[in-house]
């Protein structure tokens, strides 16, 4: 059922696919991230209580959505790669880390300037902000934890306990505004039944949302290439890549003089 | 359009500084890491044709005094 997945394991077959995926992730993200901000930034209605400081919830709600889901999807890559020995797992979760790590900081610091009108205060002590920031914390173990080691596989191996571990963060920030009282609103878009949101203000949120997930995914691609170009330094076609891409961007640059 | 005119947008109704703080803080930190990203893929094919050479530099070598010590 998943052997369609396996030559993907092969670093060779995964950069690939992230040269075939990155056109389609930038132009999906710069498409709907400029879209998302026009839209909630100039042309959704004000909010009654708010009033134009709730439009920071098309970058804050996203990023702290996809935070969480960037986590997920690290972990899954994580298990991966302990199960099946994948090295491309690994690889592919170390690159989706930083990008989380920075939706995270995204989250908390939209958060704080959201905070500071509304609350009165930058930060509380609170379960949903304090669940977040231990998101960021776990984000940072595990790129400290894989930078720790010499050998990438046994790096991979530590990192990826950790990251397992951590999975347990990820119910506790959704549910943090349902079992504890807390000065963060509850959800807002996850109640698909009965949103509390009006459409004219949805839509954008959504476009919004999705582009956050396009650039998270275009980062990827960027960055898992990075890294299998890293480990795989020696391999006879990293080489003639390298070569053949600094030779086609040497030619433009002769080529743009030769313009002149 | 929300807003009556280009002021009145800039303003955000009074709450002007959290919300451009947040939006502008929010691209740099995306723009930081999609550059980053971008430099250290160029920085890496740098190395591997850097490390191809200095391998292909150390073999030329090795051969030449081999040939050196069986004459």
């Amino acid at each position: 059922m998943w052997k369609w997945l396996h030559p993907y394991a092969k670093t060779e077959r995964a950069y690939q696919l992230c040269l075939t995926l990155q056109p389609w992730f930038w132009a999906g993200a710069l498409l709907c991230l400029s879209v998302g901000t026009v839209w909630g930034l100039a042309f959704a209605p004000q909010d009654y209580q708010q009033g134009d400081s709730f439009r920071i919830i098309y970058i804050h709600v996203p990023s702290a959505i996809l935070s969480m889901g960037t986590y997920v999807a690290m972990a899954i890559a994580a298990l991966v790669g302990m199960v099946w020995q994948w090295r491309t797992a690994y690889m592919s979760m170390i690159a989706m880390a930083p990008i989380g790590a920075v939706m995270t900081f995204i989250a908390l610091f939209t958060g704080a300037a959201w905070g500071k009108p509304m609350w009165g205060a930058w930060w509380v002590w609170d379960a949903r902000l304090t669940s977040e920031l231990i998101l960021l914390f776990l984000y940072m173990g595990v790129i400290a934890l894989y930078g720790a080691f010499e050998d990438k596989q046994q790096a991979g191996k530590a990192a990826g306990v950790m990251a397992l571990v951590g999975v347990v963060n990820i119910p506790i920030i959704h549910y943090s505004v349902e079992w504890w009282n807390t000065l963060h609103q509850g959800a807002t878009i996850s109640k698909f039944d009965n949103p509390s949101i009006a459409p004219e203000m949805l839509w954008p949120l959504l476009i919004s949302l999705l582009g956050f997930a396009f650039f998270i995914g275009a980062v990827t691609t960027v960055r898992l290439r990075n890294e299998i170009v890293l480990r795989e330094m020696h391999r006879p076609w990293v080489q003639a890549l390298a070569i053949s891409q600094l030779a086609s961007k040497q030619q433009v640059n002769h080529s743009v003089k030769g313009g002149n | 359009m929300q807003f009556e005119s280009l002021a009145d947008f800039i303003n955000m109704g009074g709450y002007a500084f959290y919300v451009w703080l947040s939006f502008g803080v929010t691209f740099a930190a995306m723009a930081i890491i999609a550059i980053q990203s971008f430099i250290k893929h160029r920085n890496l094919l740098k190395q591997v044709v850097v490390e191809k050479e200095r391998k292909a530099r150390i073999k030329k070598a090795r051969q030449q005094q081999q040939e050196s010590t069986s004459l």
